[in-house]
């Protein structure tokens, strides 16, 4: 039996109130409940990234977050981010430098990314590697991905 | 994997913890920032009845001088630490310890009074604890109680703590400095030998069932022997072989990084 909890939280701007067991993560709230599915579950134990979120204003792992314990919670997906409008150098700059290959990894290296834009400005490759090196892809196109969000970071400057 | 059905509450203070472990004893499971027991959950390694969320709790938050000491709230997050000008200023060995605790996404979320309640051998903020000589400060229904790091850690993924009983906070001696170097395959990961090395206080991570602090090398260390120092990790750790490689191996890293921290003290002496 798993018990049920009702939040009410922000998601994307817009105001949610759900029913939700113990046992469901964000990812999942987000994908099956919500039906946003640009929030991958990949590992779902913490380890690859492809669940990073906003919560709050930070970068969170998805699968790692209790969705009973959001209520009051401001969440930003690569959804609200794309429609926000806030990563679209990021996205030109992936399709530019082909830094997405089948793709699964991509929606949290965008969401860890535009962290580093929104956070780290001035990082260097060797940092804009540092802050993603929580984030995996499978297909092992980094170079591709540290190359485009160079050049977002450059541009800016 | 799905986590296992499970209930979850939120306490809103202390008291509420005290009822919940009085209702539900060994079945309940605080939850602070859960970046260590959400995915054993995912594993099935943990199964609690109830996930208590202590993180809305506000006496568990903060730091602050207290006396002669910096007091860190157990709800601090690793972020937290790296970015909290008093602990850059009075406890900087913290400070330095942060960007080598896993990455951004974790750290946002994981808490110091987690990562010491979980005992990871392999942590960083354990070892850093035991070679600040910080206190634990605890707390249950019965009242507090204060329990020196060196103490608390007692085994691989066990501590002091009792049934019934959470961290309040983490008190550190202030101005102790130290320094903190490890070695890992791939950024973020646990390390498979690191070292926080306050004045001649050397403890290792990473290197067996918790935090170690090596007394043998300390001595060395005192005497300004470095050479002597790395001869004494001979007795002073018992490596156990790991997935990272055999005890051969782990001392070897092991003098490495003793060095590495040793060289500056021997270039100020010279």
């Amino acid at each position: 039996m798993s018990q049920r909890t009702e939040i009410t939280l922000t998601v994307n701007g817009e105001r949610v109130t759900r029913s939700v067991e113990a046992r469901r993560h964000l990812v999942d709230f987000l994908r099956l409940d919500l039906g946003l599915t640009g929030t991958h579950a990949g590992c779902e134990h913490g380890v690859c990234g492809a669940c990073t979120v906003r919560v709050d204003g930070v970068i969170v792992r998805g699968c790692l977050v209790v969705a009973a314990s959001l209520d009051g919670a401001e969440v930003t997906t690569v959804e609200g981010l794309a429609d926000s409008g806030e990563i679209r150098a990021l996205q030109a700059a992936f399709v530019a430098r082909n830094a997405a290959q089948c793709g699964f990894c991509t929606p949290g290296m965008v969401m860890t990314a535009a962290d580093i834009l929104r956070h780290h400005p001035e990082a260097t490759r060797a940092e804009i590697r540092e802050h993603l090196s929580g984030n995996y892809c499978r297909c092992t196109g980094y170079q591709a991905i540290v190359d485009a969000v160079q050049d977002v970071l450059e541009a800016a400057r | 994997m799905k986590w296992p059905a499970t209930s979850y509450r939120r306490a809103s203070s202390l008291g509420d913890v005290w009822q919940a472990f009085a209702e539900g004893g060994a079945g309940v499971q605080l939850l602070a920032g859960g970046q260590t027991l959400l995915a054993t959950l995912a594993f099935r390694l943990s199964e609690p009845a109830l996930l208590l969320d202590i993180t809305r709790i506000p006496t568990l938050r903060g730091i602050a001088l207290h006396g002669g000491a910096l007091r860190i709230g157990a709800l601090t997050t690793h972020a937290g630490l790296g970015r909290d000008p008093l602990v850059a200023r009075h406890a900087p060995l913290l400070a330095q310890a942060v960007p080598l605790i896993a990455h951004p996404a974790i750290r946002n979320r994981g808490t110091i009074g987690g990562s010491l309640a979980n005992a990871d051998p392999a942590a960083e903020l354990p070892a850093c604890a035991v070679a600040l000589e910080a206190t634990l400060v605890l707390a249950s229904a019965q009242g507090e109680r204060r329990v020196p790091a060196g103490e608390f850690f007692t085994g691989l993924l066990s501590t002091a703590l009792r049934p019934g009983e959470l961290i309040l906070a983490v008190e550190v001696p202030i101005g102790r400095g130290g320094s903190i170097t490890e070695i890992a395959r791939r950024s973020g990961d646990y390390a498979m030998c690191g070292l926080a090395l306050v004045g001649a206080r050397p403890v290792f991570f990473g290197v067996g069932d918790g935090p170690v602090l090596a007394r043998g090398a300390g001595a060395a260390l005192a005497r300004g022997d470095v050479e002597a120092a790395c001869a004494a990790l001979d007795t002073d750790l018992d490596p156990p072989t790991d997935m990272h490689g055999p005890p051969a191996m782990k001392r070897h890293l092991a003098r490495v990084l003793l060095r590495r921290a040793a060289a500056p003290r021997q270039e100020q002496a010279a």
